[in-house]
């Protein structure tokens, strides 16, 4: 099924422990260019866990991360040019309180890719214009909802031009009217062809927009299928206790 | 009134060293404080250690020990320097020490979500650092800050014990000269409350500032 997607991130025996906690079990996943793989799973099941493991926020013990082909470097120079062609949506969106939402998103394309202001700032308006918000651009983001901020943080990703996007629970600090002007972004996204790994509850867009849906739990990739095979036959008992847990209500 | 007059440039003279010796101190406490919290904070072990020796070695030690040190050390070593030099060197030293701890306070206010999300734009270590961390903890760093600068300005007067010239120091000239010892430190007193209440004014300005713009 991955043989449409040639592999972008590629994940090899990951393990990672946080102290007596095994969270990461010999984990194996690759994600083709393009492809929209939705991680699913209990909390505490390591999804958030992987998802930052990918760009190196959670550092794995052992086991081989690479992207595009190369392995994740460690601290430094090296890792600093691979996040910045990996963009990463968290789920308490972490805009910079002390600077606009257009600051917010031309520090990078200005600091770490050194493009000129005019260049930066009018792709900025651009993206902003994109999820919807090119009117808050002189706002803090103190003064946006939380679904503003979460798509100005997907704009300030996108202005790095990142091969792949990281969402971390993108909509779980969210109130449920805010969910789906964020969702419609990332729907979106998916649509033109992001590689995404996506770590979310909401299974109506794993099962519209994913590719593929990952089923974690315990640290371990218990299911890796399609979604509409996932959802309507899950092969394993762990995964129908799950989805009969939260499809029901 | 009548001391303070007739030895009014005597006074003037250490007032004005005293408020040298504070700003160049200041300035190089701010540095390497600003640089030791880089290192305490980084994510590289030995920068870390170091950071944290600089701390414990220089804020546990008595000030006067460490201008023993500096005074009578460094020359051992071949380094001769104008006493001023040495005393900056001490009171900058000792006060980055406690500069620094202010700066890390201020930096873990910042939540953690602040940085990861800098670090995962690609942004380095530093422009982490300078870019978004230090001028979140800015706002929460000027208040304390404040009262480590007033902490050196008084510091200062340990020098005039180690051949600097200084405001306390004056006290002698003009004890020689039979003035009444009480209002001649009354006078050196009030002279350090100048020095003290400025750089009050000065931080409650900046927190003021710091108010506004949030």
């Amino acid at each position: 099924m991955t043989a449409a997607f040639p592999p972008l991130i590629e994940l090899r025996g990951v393990n990672k422990h946080f102290g007596p906690l095994h969270v990461l079990q010999d984990i194996d996943l690759t994600v083709g260019r393009g492809e929209v793989v939705v991680v699913i799973g209990p909390s505490g099941s390591g999804k958030s866990t992987l998802c930052r493991a990918i760009n190196r926020l959670e550092p794995v013990d052992d086991g081989v991360i690479t992207i595009d082909g190369r392995p994740l470097p460690a601290e430094g120079k090296g890792l600093a040019r691979l996040r910045a062609d990996v963009g990463m949506v968290f789920q308490s969106f972490n805009l910079f309180a002390h600077r606009t939402v257009l600051q917010n998103v031309t520090l990078a394309p200005l600091r770490v890719r050194k493009r000129p202001k005019e260049e930066a700032e009018r792709r900025a308006l651009d993206l902003l214009d994109r999820v919807g918000l090119a009117d808050q651009a002189d706002k803090y983001p103190a003064q946006l909802s939380g679904g503003q901020q979460q798509r100005v943080a997907i704009a300030r990703a996108l202005a790095m031009d990142p091969k792949a996007l990281l969402f971390d629970e993108p909509t779980s600090a969210l109130d449920p009217e805010m969910i789906n002007e964020v969702l419609d972004v990332m729907r979106g996204l998916a649509r033109e062809g992001m590689t995404m790994v996506v770590v979310t509850h909401e299974m109506g867009f794993a099962r519209a927009s994913a590719n593929r849906v990952v089923f974690m739990a315990d640290g371990r990739i218990v299911e890796d299928r399609a979604p509409e095979d996932f959802f309507t036959r899950p092969s394993s008992a762990r995964a129908r206790d799950f989805l009969s847990k939260i499809l029901e209500h | 009134m009548k001391v303070l007059i007739d030895n009014w440039s005597t006074y003037w003279h250490g007032f004005l060293a005293t408020l040298w010796l504070t700003l160049v101190s200041a300035a190089l406490a701010l540095v390497l404080g600003v640089l030791v919290a880089s290192c305490r904070v980084s994510p590289v072990r030995p920068l870390r250690v170091f950071g944290t020796a600089w701390v414990t070695l220089l804020r546990n030690t008595p000030l006067t020990l460490l201008f023993f040190i500096v005074v009578l050390g460094l020359p051992r070593f071949g380094i001769t320097l104008p006493f001023f030099t040495f005393a900056v060197l001490a009171l900058g030293c000792y006060t980055s020490a406690f500069v620094c701890e202010v700066l890390r306070s201020g930096v873990n206010t910042v939540p953690a979500g602040q940085g990861e999300a800098a670090r995962s734009l690609g942004l380095s270590f530093g422009q982490t650092l300078g870019l978004v961390v230090l001028p979140q903890a800015y706002r929460s760093v000027v208040a304390p800050l404040g009262s480590v600068m007033i902490a050196l300005a008084k510091n200062t007067a340990i020098a005039g014990s180690f051949s600097v010239a200084e405001l306390l120091g004056s006290y002698r000239t003009i004890n020689e000269l039979g003035y009444g010892i009480v209002w001649t430190f009354v006078w050196i007193a009030v002279g350090y409350l100048v020095i003290t209440l400025a750089i009050s004014a000065l931080f409650n300005g900046l927190e003021r500032r710091v108010a506004v713009s949030r």
